[in-house]
């Protein structure tokens, strides 16, 4: 199936009228999940070194600062600025699953750095889940 | 519960947020390496500037 897919926006790449998928094989989903599980790994798995390398030091970077700033990381929703937070904390993949089971992060915001470091966790989530959709569109060809 | 280990001031989390985002930016909106170039330090600047804009205008509503 991901032969086809290649196949399919091979003719246009060849015209130089578009971006070309990248080579390489297999679930087309893959660079999707893995770049969700850890940050840049979408990129990594499709050969953007450079790239994933500026991504994963980026989105950990913004996410360890966070954790050092003793941000909030959501363990639960108990209303809908709760629930929007851990979605965010979520898009942060393993790293976020880590922190939650070496206890890190802080379970209640006490003082003002640590509201910083909590808004740090979950934008670096959202980063990470914007950089795993970009590589989802490398693998489709749908960027170059 | 303890102190944090990295106590940065508002303008420094700020400036830190700034490059962060503007790098992640600038790799998934563009697609050669000069425009993403380009376009992070254009998210970078926009970023600080509307961070110290809107700190003025909060800093004249207060007064």
């Amino acid at each position: 199936m991901a032969t086809e897919e290649t196949k399919k926006v091979a003719p246009s790449a060849g015209s130089n009228s578009g971006p070309q998928p990248v080579p390489y094989e297999g679930f087309v989903y893959l660079p999707l999940i893995a770049g969700w599980l850890v940050p840049g790994g979408g990129h990594f798995l499709l050969r953007k070194w450079g790239r994933g390398a500026l991504l994963a030091a980026s989105i950990l970077g913004m996410f360890v600062l966070g954790l050092a700033m003793q941000g909030k990381v959501y363990a639960n929703a108990h209303d809908i600025l709760d629930l929007l937070g851990l979605a965010g904390d979520l898009g942060n993949g393993l790293p976020y699953v880590s922190s939650r089971m070496l206890s890190l992060g802080d379970v209640q915001v006490m003082v003002t750095t640590a509201d910083y470091g909590t808004r740090f966790i979950v934008v670096a989530g959202l980063l990470n889940v914007i950089a795993a959709v970009d590589a989802h569109n490398l693998r489709t060809g749908r960027k170059s | 519960m303890g102190n944090p280990i990295f106590q940065p001031t508002h303008f420094a989390a700020v400036v830190l947020f700034a490059l962060f985002a503007s790098t992640v930016f600038g790799i998934t909106m563009r697609e050669t390496p000069r425009s993403m170039f380009r376009y992070g330090i254009y998210c970078f600047v926009f970023f600080l500037a509307a961070a110290i804009a809107l700190s003025w205008l909060m800093y004249f509503i207060a007064q």
